[in-house]
């Protein structure tokens, strides 16, 4: 294979490694991890708690910085990017979803999901239509004007994907987005999912530790020890 | 994308309420302590130096007894006309002096009645007491030789005996025999000890010593200093002359007293002054326990609010912006305070300052001085927590425990 005639992956970490603490008592989460995600693509991440999942999903979200390694984003490499320029990306191309969701308490859907429009300065009207529109995209037409408190996790973790997608972004990162919910539930996000990778071409990475959700992806990589340990395409899924 | 911040920071207000409105009530109860106590404490300073005003510039009283010496004014004999002469004649830095007799009566003029006290004087009265006329005129020295019965009558007579009506020419009832009002004092108020100074008729002193005390005792002596003059020296002069006069040997205490009305003045001035002084620590104290009941609200919120930041970096809110946010929100929440605390002052003192018979003064520079405190606690308590939370990677303000 010609290298340089593949054309450059959405997403390339080389050689990536995080330790958290100083000296004798650091501890390496991230032992040299190297991924390529292409655009469109929709990847699963398994492995054991501790393997270092999370931490591989907040670097590529920019919400924390690698110790060492490169991460190029679009051709672009982000360690490179000053604090101001990563929240920009963020804003602009990445949509993350936690497993906790991380919701503004006190505060509706609607206002929740039109957060990351008010800080792109887009004009009211604009705004409003975009987070109602992002609401029963994820099936909470009706729900708009209820606080995270009165919804179900279900119902939260939608508003959560309302606010990730009210942006359009390129890629949308989900930290075991189900992990908080029962088995139909979490049936009816993965649908969700799938479907916005399927139909906008958003680029997916999600973690998981449920086989069968796993398979709704294209491709599942499995991290092991801080290392990606196996990486294999998933036969059922070809669209 | 300021007014996008600012309908964050108004949002972020709305959602807190609780905690809004214990941040307003800290900075509302410390600015309006400190305002209303200042202003109170003008007010009274004021109150007292006005007094010294209308208390005549220079002005000695001389009674009979010792101030301190407890029963002393009973057994001390009294002045009599001829010491005035005596004052006037040998000290060259006294200015008038006038005689003066009291007596306590309940007037009549019509249907009304009222109990005062009646002064017995010279023309001299009206100069070193610092009266000036509201209406008709001072008697005139051959009413004072022929001890007429004709007065001049303070506010509040004229208030309490002829209401509306104009009172010189009237007539007024004392005990078996009635008196012609020929005048009428301006208002002076309250004197500093917190009397009624309008409350008040002069008389000639002979009508007095012949139709009321019966005798020609003279019970005070007022002396108007020249204003080139020391007071404390004429006090001397009149403190010697007055032994000499009462033949008091070396051995002797004086068994009469030389009050200096201003200096008694001044002391309460400077009596107020400390008391103003410590009122308004002690407001500030609670100031600054608003300030710390502020504190509180903010440590506490301190972890919601680091996952609140972390939640607005995570979805792409630069650092700036979400400090602006956090600061609009301060200094909103902490300038309403001091607005309502300022409000809450105004009101405060003025009605306190009505009930307690003292001015009401607004002082600028305290309301001012409150405001800008009040905002720089909302801002230093509110702001810098955030400062610190915005700085963080966002997964750690997120994790934030
Ligand atoms: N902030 C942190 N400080 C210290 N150690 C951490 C921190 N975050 C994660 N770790 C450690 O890094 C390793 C990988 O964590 P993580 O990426 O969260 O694993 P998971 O695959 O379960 O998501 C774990 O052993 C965890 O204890
Ligand atoms: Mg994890």
């Amino acid at each position: 294979m010609n290298e340089s005639a593949q054309p450059e992956p959405l997403i390339r970490l080389a050689a990536i490694t995080k330790s958290y603490g100083q000296g004798a008592a650091a501890f390496q989460a991230l032992r040299g991890v190297d991924l390529e995600i292409a655009a469109g693509e929709f990847v699963a991440i398994m492995g054991p708690s501790g393997s270092g999942k999370s931490t591989v999903m907040n670097i590529l979200g920019c919400l924390d910085t690698p110790t060492a390694g490169s991460y190029r984003y679009d051709g672009v490499q982000v360690e490179k990017l000053s604090r101001n320029q990563r929240a920009l990306l963020r804003r602009n191309y990445l949509g993350f979803v936690f497993q906790g969701f991380n919701l503004l308490a006190r505060t509706t859907a609607l206002e929740n999901v039109e957060l990351p429009l008010l800080y792109r300065g887009e004009p009211a009207a604009a705004r409003h239509a975009a987070s109602r529109e992002a609401l029963r995209a994820v099936g909470l037409k009706g729900w708009e004007h209820h606080t995270p408190g009165e919804l179900s996790g279900g119902q939260q973790q939608r508003v959560a994907i309302a606010r990730a997608i009210v942006t359009h972004p390129t890629v949308l990162l989900a930290d075991e987005p189900t992990g908080n919910l029962d088995t139909r539930t979490s049936h009816e996000i993965m649908e969700l999912i799938t479907r916005l990778n399927r139909d906008r071409g958003i680029t997916v990475l999600m973690v998981t530790h449920e086989h069968d959700i796993a398979a709704c992806a294209q491709r599942t990589v499995h991290f092991k020890d801080g290392r990606v340990e196996r990486d294999t395409a998933n036969a059922g899924s070809a669209r | 994308m300021i007014w996008n911040t600012l309908l964050l920071a108004l949002r972020a207000i709305r959602r807190n309420l609780l905690r809004s409105f214990l941040t307003i009530l800290g900075i509302v109860i410390g600015v309006a302590a400190v305002i209303t106590m200042v202003t109170l404490g003008d007010g009274a300073t004021k109150a007292v130096s006005d007094q010294i005003a209308s208390l005549g510039t220079n002005l000695l009283t001389v009674r009979p007894g010792q101030r301190l010496a407890g029963f002393g004014f009973l057994g001390a004999p009294a002045f009599k006309l001829d010491d005035a002469d005596a004052l006037r004649a040998q000290i060259s830095g006294i200015r008038v002096v006038a005689p003066t007799v009291n007596r306590s009566v309940t007037v009549v003029s019509g249907a009304n009645n009222w109990a005062t006290s009646i002064t017995g004087s010279s023309l001299d009265y009206f100069s070193a007491g610092n009266w000036k006329l509201a209406g008709g005129r001072y008697f005139n020295e051959s009413e004072e030789h022929a001890g007429k019965a004709v007065c001049v009558i303070g506010d509040t007579i004229r208030r309490e005996l002829f209401g509306s009506q104009n009172p010189v020419g009237g007539e007024i009832r004392v005990k078996q025999f009635s008196c012609e009002v020929i005048g009428l004092l301006a208002a002076k108020g309250q004197s500093a000890m917190g009397t009624d100074q309008d409350d008040t008729i002069v008389m000639p002193l002979r009508t007095v010593q012949r139709r009321l005390t019966g005798n020609t005792d003279v019970r005070a002596l007022m002396v108007s200093v020249r204003d080139e003059v020391s007071t404390d020296k004429v006090k001397k002069q009149i403190e010697q002359l007055m032994r000499e006069r009462r033949r008091l040997t070396e051995s002797e205490d004086n068994n009469f007293t030389v009050f200096d009305t201003r200096q008694i003045a001044e002391t309460l001035t400077g009596t107020i002054k400390v008391m103003t002084m410590l009122l308004g620590a002690v407001a500030a104290v609670s100031l600054l326990v608003g300030g710390i009941g502020i504190m509180n609200i903010m440590l506490v919120s301190v972890t919601e609010r680091t996952r609140e930041i972390g939640i607005r970096l995570a979805i792409g809110a630069l650092e700036r912006e979400v400090l602006l946010q956090f600061l609009i929100e301060s200094v909103v929440l902490s300038a309403f305070g001091g607005l309502v605390g300022i409000t809450v002052a105004v009101a405060a003192s003025a009605g306190l300052a009505y009930l307690m018979q003292v001015p009401f003064l607004f002082n600028p520079g305290i309301n001012l001085l409150a405001f800008l405190f009040a905002a720089a606690i909302g801002v230093i308590f509110g702001f810098f927590p955030a400062r610190r939370a915005a700085h963080l990677n966002p997964i750690d303000a997120l994790r934030h425990e």
